[in-house]
């Protein structure tokens, strides 16, 4: 710590911050372009020169390292003349055009040429004029306006692994871009329109849409993954205009994925459902909530009656609230149905009980200096998470990255191990058995039909030693390993591996699915944790049972088996659905359906990876005759007749659930050992849901859905070897055949994808006419005649 | 008064460029002496501040104060860059050096790695340069033969490869961190001090940066000693120094003489100003040093101080001689374009800055100035000056600051009669 | 002309045999993990074997080849002067006009050379054998006025010299 003194004003501060860091932190404001507080210090843009007694020029604030006795003047006339200097130097090259820029009201430029600028110019000569380029459909260039401060620029390099945007050219010819006009490909590029000092780059989507200083902000909470980025909604009129990214430095910093950022654009979608429906002798009639309620609840009392509550099963979205989980499973278990879940992509979930959802703050992860990534295709499941492995991989992280095919993480990793199913259960078999030879007898008996007789391979043994000896490990078991047929025994493994080593196991959450997993929205517990014996997500399409209840989700792109889902669903007798939005097969089979709120439209609470509870409150009105939530299903266990449904605020939901998870008592469960591994033969279908495809709201975001990210939807990914074997070549037409199904998909041959595996993309119009998102398929080669 | 003495000694040679040239003058004697005796680093550091050898490519810098920055013997990689990305207008010494003297630099860049502690070294030179590259890479190999570079150079245990990187035109790489940024394979941006190279420079290792000619003063020195070298030139302004005279004389050419020479001498041994005309103005140290009036000049000893005192710098040695023909506002024209032009963007003042005052000054030589211009010229130009992260801002607002100083109302004659006052408009400059 | 360079595909593939060991060579000059060091020799080298000029898709390749982003090399490339991302004739005059050069009748070079090939700066002659380029100091300020033909210091130039000089050239 040293002494020092800005304006006159004392301060104390760590002797390793830059004077800038110094003011900030005692509120004391310097102007700035270039610098952000979470990306590297350039010191190029000059506009935070102060004077530093005994320094015989002014001094960036930016990059001038504090030191013991030092005095600063920001406001002296040195500074000042520094500033203004700086300031008419960016202003001179400006176009000046705030009237017609997006930026205006929020510029930073604007808003420090007021303080430094003068109101008349002298520059009397040619302005510079730069031509636009076209980044893709997220981000809008007016690069006359930039100043060159190449944020943008360091973003790209240090925060999203990618450098896609750079400076060419030199001195006034210096340009910021891609060089070659092309999409932006990272998944976090939509953080340069915030950290854009002018209005360069701006959101295409919003172009023109709202000026600054019409909006209103309200602080929200991202749904569409397990980080639960905080946003600020911009409103207008009772519309989100457009978010931003709200600073949280234990969860988001200053960053939100670009999912976050553009999903609001699905809120005006056509298919938003806005009025209670129910359909009489095939016919969809619009109607009032007291109806629509009434006719639902008699639904499902009718099935009971007749066929019984076992009969009855509810499915929700793992984006819907705490409060919603806890209500929805409630007011099921209230008609006597257990057979509530959450986990709708899943299909193995024998080691239910013994679930080892540890929670690791977001900082953790980023100071880990072994990070295993087992069926975690992370960029696109949670992209802030895979920033913070990205940080711990440019200080030095060892990252291992095991799955069933290679994508670019973006990062330095140490390995990268492509598997099959069957390869997948020998490494880590290897990886356990490494360290099993350093443990007591009875935890290795315990284990050995697990294991294998050959000894671990030089791969294994270096995973098993890299945990073992890091200072700091976690091993995140990613979507692709929970989606499994055979999911059980990979988190199992995990643990067993985590347990050996000292390494965290995160079990990465899908979107809100902790919260829902405390809410007891599962059939094997409810929220007090008391055992139960329903039906599990699989089990529930399998039985096809009379009565669904869906809870914002469209089965044939959330579930892990579409076909199955869609034939239990029409034949079921009754099928009620609490929505945002509808689509033609939802019309098909259901009976009922209640409009939804989006997030955006309702009270609520997020957990995250982190097991913070992050509570946010609605920014607009839902649309039309649309309800939250929370409210629907309090008003469901108002008709139903049930006791224990008179809440006020989604706050009294949230304290009852909290109130009954302080009762219980933390006992540690033990890990589930499997009993054995079945093998996989022939062709196994891998299904990922693309970044872009993972639940309703995205996937009616039309920005989001042009992106370059969704070009594949179509596109079955293949080794050459399998290609070969079924005599397949690149952008051939592959017939792909599952039981009694049948679809065309275009071939793509990467030798980055595990043998006997396709990898399809699943939430897609191709994967939702097949069935099991992992079974196994039949390929042939399509004639070309047949194609059309 | 002997010339040539330093970096110019085997000029008189056939073939100096030859390994059996540079042999012949001594050359490579002090670095078998250094590994076979071991001397201490030290020791060394010591004799080159004794000797007042100051940095030979425009900064002036003490180099044995230089080389005691280094942390010689904190372990893990260190580098000894040589800076030869000449560039500054006015400026021709080290091309010369290195056509016409290599094994001179690679000995002074061996001798530095081992005084510094580098077990590796690279002559940063500027890509036009490809005759000089060439000779330098024969050298190169010739030393390599001999047993002066690689692993366990002389079975001394010391180890040190030396390697010559070419750049590709740009005038920026010539400041120090821009050059090291540009062998890293980037653009020639500077990085923003601190940290110094000396803490962070090569591939954030500790590094040196020397000029051409600094670097292959050093065996000279340790084979005569520091006082020798010293007492070449005047106190604290030691040894030889190779002036480039361009302009308006009748000899240009590359002259090595003591420092603290008259410039009057100077100009004599250039044969003096061509056709006998007067002479109006130098710039003595290359096209960023403000330019100084003939009268001034003309009682200034040529030396680091000496020249201070005229309210100019030596820089590089570079010495620009104008004469009474001579339009400065045209003159002023061509080195405002410069900077302009060899601007590298990055930081807001000079990426902006140059632009603007390179403009109005054409506006006003094109007959276009208005009476505002040149106080608002002097006004940009110290919106400049010090506000940049490197040099190349204030070398740019140098040159305007000084000339509309010393020659004002030439300027002024030009906005007032848009024309120009030392020739007829459609005469121009009269090239004798 | 030269024959066709290798510019997709296996980075083992890319360009020629030759170039790919004029590469390596200059990337062992650097320490490991630094070959990003060899962009601009490696930039030299593709453009002297490419008629003298940087195409989009040789400067990928070679982003491939050393595995950086693309976008690195391009603000290598369209930095420093000397590299061309256009083509250019089969030789190239870069003429100084600088201080000193001005001071000794640059001006006076560069018009006759521009009368004399018709063309202006930046210009290439139609029958593609010149390109005339206006360049700053070249370090050569003793010699002025001065100009670079190709790789060759042309020094102390008269409008007679520079004929002379035109007439050699094939």
């Amino acid at each position: 710590m040293v002494n020092i003194e800005i304006d006159g004003i004392p301060l104390r501060v760590d002797s390793a911050k830059m004077i800038i860091q110094a003011a900030d932190e005692a509120g004391i404001d310097i102007p700035r372009f270039c610098y952000h507080k979470n990306l590297s210090i350039v010191a190029n843009c000059r506009m935070c020169l102060v004077e530093v007694d005994k320094a015989r020029k002014a001094l960036p604030a930016c990059a001038t390292p504090v030191a013991n006795g030092m005095k600063v003047f920001t406001q002296s006339e040195i500074a000042l003349q520094a500033q203004r200097g700086v300031m008419e130097f960016l202003l001179i090259n400006h176009p000046l055009d705030c009237p017609i820029c997006d930026q205006g009201g929020e510029c930073e430029l604007q808003d420090l040429s007021l303080g430094y600028g003068s109101g008349i110019s002298r520059f009397s000569e040619k302005k510079r004029v730069v031509k636009d380029k076209d980044i893709g459909p997220l981000v809008q260039t007016d690069m006359t306006r930039c100043i060159h401060c190449t944020r943008c620029v360091r973003f790209g390099q240090e925060i999203a692994g990618i450098k896609e945007l750079g400076a060419t050219g030199r001195g006034e010819h210096m340009e910021i871009g891609t060089y070659v006009e092309h999409s932006l490909a990272s998944e976090l590029s939509g953080n340069i329109i915030d950290l854009c000092p002018v209005g360069a780059l701006t959101s295409k989507p919003f172009r023109y849409k709202a000026r600054a200083w019409e909006m209103t902000s309200h602080p929200s909470i991202a749904m569409h993954d397990a980080v639960g980025s905080n946003l600020d909604l911009h409103t207008r009129q009772n519309e989100v205009m457009r978010v931003v990214a709200r600073d949280n430095d234990s969860v988001n910093q200053s960053w939100i994925s670009d999912r976050d950022r553009f999903s609001y654009l699905g809120l005006k979608h056509p298919d938003r459902l806005l009025n209670p429906m129910i359909k009489q002798n095939g016919e969809w009639q619009v109607t009032d909530w007291q109806t629509a309620m009434e006719f639902a609840v008699d639904g499902l009392k009718h099935v009971k009656t007749k066929n019984g509550a076992d009969q009855i099963a509810g499915l929700i979205s793992p984006t819907a609230t705490l409060e919603e989980g806890y209500l929805f499973q409630k007011w099921l278990r209230a008609f006597g149905s257990q057979n509530v879940d959450h986990r709708l992509r899943q299909q193995d979930f024998s080691d239910a009980g013994h679930d080892q959802f540890s929670a690791m703050s977001l900082a953790d992860i980023e100071s880990s200096d072994a990070i295993v990534l087992l069926g975690c295709n992370i960029r696109s499941e949670a992209p802030l998470l895979a920033h913070r492995v990205r940080q711990s991989a440019y200080a030095g992280g060892l990252i291992s990255d095991i799955n069933f095919f290679k994508t670019d993480l973006l990062m330095p990793v140490d390995r990268q191990v492509v598997v099959n199913s069957a390869q997948l259960f020998v490494l880590l078999s290897g990886v356990a058995k490494t360290l099993l030879q350093r443990v007591d007898e009875t935890t290795a008996k315990a284990w050995r039909h697990m294991m294998r007789e050959k000894a671990p391979s030089a791969t294994e043994q270096n995973i098993a030693m890299q945990l073992a000896n890091a200072h700091q490990a976690v091993i995140i078991v990613g979507a692709l390993a929970n989606q499994h047929p055979q999911a059980s025994a990979i988190r199992s493994l995990a643990a067993l591996i985590s347990e050996l080593t000292g390494a965290h196991l995160l079990i990465l959450p899908d979107a809100n699915s902790q919260a829902l997993h405390l809410a007891g929205a599962l059939p094997h517990c409810d929220a007090s944790q008391e055992l139960k014996d329903g039906l599990n997500a699989n089990a529930i399409w399998e039985e096809q049972l009379r009565a669904y209840v869906l809870f914002n989700i469209e089965p044939e792109f959330d579930c892990a088996d579409p076909a199955a889902a869609l034939l239990a669903l029409q034949r079921a007798g009754f099928v009620m659905a609490i929505n945002s939005f509808q689509c033609d097969s939802l019309r098909d089979y259901a009976d009922v359906l209640l409009p939804l709120a989006a997030f955006t439209e309702t009270s609520g609470t997020f957990v995250g990876l982190d097991h913070q509870w992050q509570s946010f409150t609605g920014a607009v009105a839902p649309p039309g005759e649309s309800r939250p939530g929370w409210k629907i299903l309090r008003v469901l266990g108002n008709i139903s007749k049930f006791n224990g449904f008179d809440y006020v605020s989604s706050e009294g939901v949230r304290q009852e659930l909290q109130d009954q998870l302080n009762r219980l008592s933390s006992a540690r469960k033990s890990i589930y050992i499997p009993a054995e591994i079945t093998n996989v033969n022939g062709v196994q279908l891998i299904s990922e849901v693309p970044v872009y495809r993972t639940d309703s709201l995205v996937r009616h975001s039309k920005a989001l859905q042009l992106t370059p990210e969704n070009q594949f939807l179509d596109t079955m990914r293949i080794s050459p070897a399998l290609a070969e074997k079924y005599g397949l070549h690149q952008g051939d037409a592959v017939q792909i055949q599952q039981d009694e199904f049948a679809v065309s998909a275009t071939v793509l041959i990467d030798e980055q994808v595990a043998e006997n595996m396709a990898h399809l993309a699943a939430a897609s119009p191709l994967s939702a006419r097949l069935g099991n998102a992992f079974g196994n398929v039949e390929l042939s080669a399509m004639m070309e005649s047949i194609d059309a | 008064m002997q010339l040539d003495q330093v970096c110019f000694r085997t000029m008189h040679l056939d073939q100096p460029w030859s390994m059996e040239s540079y042999r012949s003058v001594g050359g490579y004697q002090m670095l078998e002496k250094i590994l076979r005796e071991k001397t201490r680093q030290e020791t060394i550091i010591e004799i080159i501040k004794n000797s007042a050898l100051r940095g030979r490519g425009g900064a002036g810098f003490p180099t044995g104060l230089k080389w005691s920055f280094m942390p010689r013997r904190m372990p893990g990689d260190k580098y000894i860059v040589c800076n030869s990305d000449e560039g500054e207008p006015g400026t021709c010494k080290d091309r010369d050096i290195i056509r016409f003297n290599p094994h001179q630099v690679i000995e002074g860049m061996i001798i530095a790695g081992y005084t510094i502690g580098a077990q590796r070294g690279y002559n940063y030179i500027r890509g036009e340069f490809f005759e000089p590259i060439e000779r330098f890479e024969q050298a190169l190999i010739e030393a390599r033969e001999a047993g002066y570079l690689g692993k366990n150079i002389l079975n001394s245990g010391f180890n040190f490869e030396l390697f010559c990187h070419p750049g590709a035109g740009a005038y920026i790489c010539g400041e120090e961190t821009a050059l090291l940024e540009s062998l890293e394979g980037k653009k020639g941006q500077p990085r923003y001090k601190p940290p110094f190279p000396a803490g962070y420079g090569l591939y954030g290792r500790p590094t040196t940066v020397n000029n051409t000619e600094t670097l292959a003063s050093v065996p000279v020195i340790l084979q005569h000693g520091a006082d020798w070298f010293h007492e070449l030139g005047t106190p604290n302004n030691g040894g030889q120094k190779i002036f480039c005279m361009s302009g308006h004389v009748n000899k240009p050419g590359n002259y090595e003489v003591p420092l603290g020479m008259p410039f009057a001498e100077l100009l004599e041994l250039a044969g003096g100003v061509r056709n006998g005309n007067k002479l109006k103005a130098v710039i003595p140290g290359g096209s960023s040093t403000p330019v100084v009036p003939a009268d001034v000049m003309m009682q200034t000893a040529m030396s680091y101080d000496g020249i201070g005192k005229a309210g100019s710098m030596l820089g590089a040695g570079s010495v620009i001689v104008m004469d009474e023909t001579t339009c400065m506002v045209k003159a002023l024209e061509r080195i405002a374009y410069f900077y302009y032009e060899e601007s590298c963007g990055q930081c807001t003042p000079c990426r902006e800055g140059t632009g603007w005052l390179y403009r109005v000054i054409k506006r006003i030589e094109d007959g276009q100035g208005r009476q505002e211009d040149l106080d608002r010229l002097i006004d940009v130009a110290n919106n400049i000056n010090g506000n940049t992260i490197c040099a190349l801002g204030d070398a740019a607002a140098a040159p305007v600051i000084s000339f509309i100083k010393h020659f004002r109302d030439e300027f002024q004659y030009h906005i007032d009669h848009k024309c120009c006052l030392v020739s007829e408009p459609e005469l121009k400059l009269n090239y004798g | 002309m030269t024959t066709a360079l290798q510019l997709t595909g296996h980075r083992d593939q890319l360009f020629n045999q030759v170039i790919r060991q004029q590469l390596d060579s200059w990337i062992s000059k650097y320490p490991p993990g630094q070959s990003q060091s060899a962009v601009i020799p490696a930039l030299h080298i593709l453009q002297d074997s490419h008629d003298g000029w940087l195409s989009e898709g040789l400067m990928r390749a070679l982003a491939d080849y050393l595995e950086i982003p693309a976008i690195s090399v391009f603000e290598v490339a369209t930095f420093y002067t000397m590299f061309e991302l256009k083509p250019v004739g089969k030789h190239k005059i870069s003429v100084c006009t600088n201080i000193s050069c001005l001071l000794c009748g640059s001006e006076e070079i560069a018009n006759h050379l521009q009368k004399r090939l018709g063309i202006g700066f930046g210009q290439t002659t139609a029958d593609g054998k010149f390109t005339l380029k206006e360049v700053e100091c070249l370090g050569a300020c003793v010699g002025a006025p001065m100009l670079l033909l190709d790789r060759q210091y042309h020094e102390h130039l008269t409008p007679d010299k520079v004929d002379a000089l035109l007439g050699e050239v094939k």
